[in-house]
Parts: C-alpha cells; structure tokens; sequence
C-alpha cells in the first residue's frame, strides 16, 4: 500500500482547507519559482524521465507531448489546454481535483504553461461540474491575488488561466473536439493532421492535457522524477487516482501506486466485494469504454496499462466498475451501448447510425428478443463501426460489446433459448433482475 | 446522437437582466478579441439560469450579441443537452443519472419513483407545476452512485426513501443538504478514512523537502557556471579554441550527472540516493 507521504493529492476528500492557505502549508507552490528559473528544457527534460503517461485514459507520455510544441514563437500565440469534462461513466477522480485540490491543478497550469511557452490556459470544465467550477474559479482568484500567476507574478512569467465550460456533450473530452467547443461551436471532433500542437486552439499551436497529468506535474517537479518512477512497474510509474464503483461495499475515491493488484484495491479501499470475493462477475478496469474482464481473470490483475491490456482491456481512467454476480451483465452492457448512442455527436456515419444500431440490436437481447445469428452479425457491425471514425468514440462504443460477446457470449444464447422457450414472462423476470 | 427541438411555444420577447449584461460583457474579456464566440456556452447557460429554460428569442438575442450567424447559437443550444429548450419544473427539475454505474447502484428505482411521483414521461412537469425529473447520462459522481442533480448542487447516495424524501422537502420549501444523503464524508469510504491519515501532511512538514528542487538549484547553478567561462573565455581570447561550445556541452555533461533522471525501476524508493528527502524525514 502506497504510504501517505507518497500520496500527491492530500486533500483529494476535502477534509482540510482547500484554499490558498491551506495548499500552501501541505506543499504546494513550494519553490515553483526555481522550478521555472531552470528553463523550459529542463522541465520537459524532467517530466519525461518521470515516465508519468497521460492521466486522461490514452495514457501518451506527458513530457513528449509537451516536447511537440514549436521551441519558437511564431508570433501565433501559445495555449495550454486543460481538458477538466471529465464524463466517461465510472470515472470521477477530476471532479475531486476540482473542488478539493485545485491549487495543485493551478501551479501545474503555470508550470505546463512555461514549459510550451503559452501565456495563457483555458480550463474546459464540464457543464454539470457547477461547484467544482466555483471552487477552481476561487482558487484561480486566490493565485491572481497573491501574485502567484497572472501578469507581473512573483514567478517572471505572465500567465492567464481562465475557467470556460461545456454543457453536457461526453463528446468534449475529445481533444479536438474540445477546441472546437471552446471556439463557441459544436463538439464535433477535427480530422488530424493538423495536430493541435501545430494548429489547434483559435488555429495556434495547443496542448490539451488531462486535470490530473497536469496537477501531478508540480509534485513530480519538487521532489525528482527519481521518486515518481520508483512507484509501480516499468513503462507503468507514478501514483494515480483511482475510483471505485459499482458492487462494492465501500465505494471510494483513493490514490494508489500504479501496479497495485485489482485484488489489493478491492479488499484494502473497496472493501470487498458485496457478498465477498467468490460473488464477482466481471468488472469494467477504466470507465465504460474499456472491455469487460469476468472474474476468472481478476484473480491476478494488474491495475496499470500493460495488466489490463494483457487481458484484452485497457486501464483508461482507472475508474473500476465492480459487477456481483446478481448484475444482468447483458443489460448494464446495453446501457453503456445506450450512453454510446445518446452522445455520438453525429458527424461520421458509421458512428451515428452504428451506436443506434448496436444498441437497439443489444437492448433486444438483453430480453432475449433476438436469434443467436444475430450476435455473430452484430460482432461484425462493431468491427464496421471501429476504426473508421474521425475519433475514437465509434471505437468505445464498439469495445465493451466485443468484450461482452467474447465473455458472456454463453449468458446472451441462454437468454434467447429462455425468450424463445417462452416469450412473455422473461421480460419482466429480467426487468427485476436488472439491478 | 440525441435529436433535440425547440419547443413549439415560444415567448414572444427575450430580455437580458442588467446583472446578467455586465456579467456578459466581462466574459468577453476572457478571450481573443474576434473569438466572442467562445462565450456562447456560458452565456445560454446564465440565460438558462435566469429563464429557466432556453427560447428562440434567447437564442436570436445571442447571436446578436456576439455578432454571430444564428444559425450557430441554435446549433450550440440543441447540440448541448444541459440546455433545457422547454419550461420545466418551478420548484426543481431532477436529473436522475441512469448510466450503468448509477444503475447497478439502484438508478432504476429512482427513474420510477420519479415516474410515479412527478409524471410518467420525462421533461413533463407535474400536475401543480412544480416539479419535472429526466434520465441524464454520467454526471460523474460514480463513487457516490447513485445520485441525481438538481441545478447546481448533487445529492448523492440515494435510495428510494431519501429520494421521497427530497421530493417531500422540495415541495414544503424546506431546505435540502447537498452532498451524500448517508452518513459519509463526500468521496471517501463509509465508516472512516483508510488513507491520507497522516498528521504530517497537513502540519507544514511537506514544505520545503524535495529532491527536485535541490536538482533544479543545481541545473541553474551548473547554467550560470557554465555561462561565467563562456564569458571567461569569450573576454580572454588566448587559447584560441575554448569558445562557447564547449563550455555548453559541459554544463550539459554536468547536468547530466547531478540530475538523477536516469534511475533504475529495480532500486527500491527508499534508497537515499533515489529519495534524499526521505532519508532526511527518518
């Protein structure tokens, strides 16, 4: 279990001050001036031997994404970007960021800021994160007033941070997407190349980085890439925020090292499962586009990118969703093909026809209503819809149905024998059955 | 893709509130000059907050105002689903989340008590006028499932029996607690803290420790070093080939070595050569 004192984000429940004051006195803004006064290269330099990969869900490394901005200002402004809509389902580690540390969040935009060489950074939080957005506001007024950011700062380097928001589009947290958005239109994403760093927001080189990348960065800073990277596997370092959800007994927020067992969360955050440990079904590793693992396979779980993948699943947001076995998997599935459909943003066809598709295909067997034919065709149709997409939503729309047939693929056929059998009463029985 | 209207009555006028003018004109502030449109979203979201919903005349009234075409501002209000296009609710319209966390945790239950107690369709609102409830996606407070959000507060950990009685404490005007409606302080587990109980995070004990920063006071140290020889150097021309170029290459050799960037993954954290701040704290 990672120790307190490796932990980054300290007040991450909102038990203590989470004001200027209070920041100040658990470490933050502590010697950022000299982090600065080392120059642009030996940040990034730093951030990249840190080993500490994109918070956000793709898990890119942060230093060289900080690296691809131009060295020389060609008299476009620089942005930084921080993407705050945090909507994937089972993910809610920003939000505590937010409201609770966001002085971390803060210094990490003046620090990133310097390191592009961006005056200013926009914070792009979700529409429905109204408190959290006060707070952040709060806090970025707190910096403004004691000089710690904006023009003249104590630190020598002009930075503007402004709080802009979305209204409720999942769609958003898409890089591009977001830009869009932020440029006052739809959220629809733009093809790449350009990249942002090129060609981003108001058309001048931008990086978009996640709320928590950015927050770890002044820690990682003060006390030595060194430290960081002792923390969990190779290629798979540092600590991170996760979430656990779903049928557990005590759902939480907590930090962790990166590479900690599933089973080691579960018992020492989460409490055990609901009706201890043999009662698992399967479990979502990192927000609802991340494929299914079923139990058998959580046994020996790695919770970090290369233990998920080597189950065919990917770590995402490290928000866990927990399944007992009385969940109907085929029904909390189809509701994440619903979610799908509900927020494809309706630009590229074989998303904005495909996700209505495999949802209403899905939701019809969940009642069984459908021949067992049909799920070899709809495994097809997520084939159809992957990779041919301007974003990867079509993608994380088709994932968790090709890990539930490649799992429960048993649990759908049995289904429909059930519907077939006799099609009235299953309905009903499966409605209950549902939650 | 959710497919979304304008409602078929509509107002015949849109007024802005002084307030709301000044509060406007300030968000302007925060963006390029010519990118105005930038404040779109905020600016239906205040419209929203004062109307209660967004109309057509809103709509026309912001394009206008941010000299934009309007067909773009009636694209931003039905492509966002946080706009509300039609009156709801006076006293509150509730958003149930319904996606797969909220629903392992019971969503469901909550959907149909909505359906009994306020009307059997979504975006309907009740008999006196004063509530209406819709099924929303993620509203990110998975831990705290299930939830739902009565603008702006959420109210988290319900079950059907504190949901009743939300709805009974809107409707006499009572006052209601946001936040976890069990015994649980926000985002950390029921029945106490099983992390960051430490006294020493929070005494001041953090400040001032830091392996990184040690290393960039070296880094600054090692660059002044290097650009006094240059200098040395450039003002002494006697031996002629000591220009800056080397003297640049070695402050990056120094840097090199007093930066411990390159750390093996199989030297345990607790070595003081990895840590010296942990060393210094035992």
């Amino acid at each position: 279990m990672l120790s307190d004192k490796d932990r980054i984000f300290t007040n991450i429940y909102g038990h203590h001050d989470w004001g200027l004051q209070g920041a100040l006195k658990r470490g933050s803004w502590d010697g950022t001036k000299t982090i600065l006064e080392a120059g642009r290269d030996w940040i990034v330099d730093q951030m990249k031997a840190s080993g500490l990969r994109g918070r956000g869900g793709a898990g890119f490394p942060t230093g060289l994404k900080w690296s691809f901005m131009p060295k020389q200002n060609d008299g476009r402004p620089h942005y930084l970007v921080i993407n705050a809509d945090e909507s994937e389902p089972g993910t809610c580690k920003d939000r505590e960021i937010l409201r609770h540390d966001p002085h971390h969040l803060v210094e990490g935009a003046l620090i990133a800021g310097f390191a592009m060489g961006a005056h200013a950074a926009y914070i792009y939080v979700r529409g429905e994160f109204i408190r959290e957005r006060e707070h952040l506001q709060a806090a970025i007024d707190q910096a403004y007033d004691a000089r710690l950011i904006g023009k003249n700062n104590v630190h020598g380097w002009d930075m503007d941070i402004y709080v802009a928001h979305g209204a409720g589009a999942y769609i958003c947290g898409e890089e591009t997407a977001l830009l869009e958005s932020l440029e006052g239109k739809k959220g629809q994403p733009r093809l790449k190349p350009p990249f942002p760093a090129n060609v981003g927001l108001y058309g001048c080189p931008t990086t978009v980085n996640n709320v928590e990348s950015i927050a770890v960065a002044p820690t990682i800073l003060r006390r030595g890439p060194a430290w960081f990277s002792s923390i969990g596997r190779a290629n798979n370092v540092g600590t991170k925020l996760f979430g656990i959800s779903g049928h557990v007994n005590t759902p939480c927020i907590v930090e962790e090292a990166m590479g900690i067992p599933f089973k080691e969360l579960i018992e020492k955050h989460g409490g055990g499962i609901r009706g201890g440990w043999d009662n698992l079904k399967a479990i979502i590793p990192g927000g609802a586009s991340c494929p299914i693992i079923p139990a058998d396979q959580c046994e020996d779980l790695i919770m970090d990118f290369d233990g998920t993948r080597a189950v065919k699943s990917s770590f995402g947001t490290a928000g866990v969703l927990v399944m007992d076995k009385s969940t109907d998997v085929i029904r909390a599935i189809a509701r994440i093909a619903y979610f799908f459909k509900h927020e494809s943003c309706g630009q590229c066809t074989p998303c904005r026809e495909g996700t209505g598709w495999m949802w209403r295909v899905i939701d019809r067997m969940a009642r069984g209503e459908a021949e067992k034919r049909e799920i070899d065709m709809l495994l097809q149709v997520t084939t159809q819809v992957e990779g041919h997409t301007i974003c990867a939503l079509g993608d994380a729309a088709a994932w968790p149905i090709q890990g539930l047939i490649r799992h429960f693929r048993h649990e759908i056929e049995e289904r429909i024998d059930l519907y077939s059998r006799n099609p009235r009463p299953v309905e009903r029985q499966m409605m209950e059955a549902a939650e | 893709m959710s497919v979304r209207r304008l409602a078929s009555e509509q107002p015949q006028s849109f007024a802005i509130s002084p307030d709301n003018l000044a509060w406007a004109e300030k968000q302007l502030l925060k963006f390029p000059e010519g990118k105005q449109a930038s404040a779109v979203i905020p600016l239906l979201w205040r419209i929203q907050e004062q109307e209660g919903w967004v109309s057509e005349p809103a709509i026309r009234w912001v394009g206008e105002f941010l000299d934009m075409p309007y067909i773009r501002v009636l694209e931003v209000a039905t492509f966002y689903t946080m706009f509300l296009l039609a009156p709801v609710g006076k006293k509150a319209h509730i958003q149930v989340c319904g996606t797969t966390p909220c629903m392992l945790r019971g969503a469901n239950k909550l959907i149909d008590r909505c359906r009994e107690r306020i009307h059997p369709e979504p975006f309907h609102v009740s008999a006196d006028g004063n509530l209406s409830w819709e099924e929303v996606e993620c509203l990110g407070a998975c831990v705290n499932a299930p939830m739902l959000q009565i603008v702006p507060d959420t109210y988290e950990d319900l079950t059907v029996e504190t949901l009743d009685k939300l709805i009974d404490d809107i409707q006499a005007d009572r006052p209601i607690k946001p936040g976890p409606q069990i015994e649980r302080h926000h985002s950390a587990p029921v029945g106490g803290f099983r992390a960051l109980t430490t006294p020493e995070l929070y005494d001041g004990s953090m400040v001032g420790q830091g392996a990184g920063l040690a290393a960039a006071r070296e880094a600054i140290a090692a660059r002044a070093a290097a650009a006094e020889e240059a200098a040395r150097a450039a003002a002494n021309p006697a031996p002629a080939e000591a220009p800056a170029a080397p003297a640049v290459k070695a402050q990056g050799e120094a840097d090199k070595e007093k930066v411990p960037d390159q750390v093996k993954q199989t030297v345990p954290a607790s070595d003081p050569s990895v840590r010296p701040d942990a060393a210094k704290k035992e």
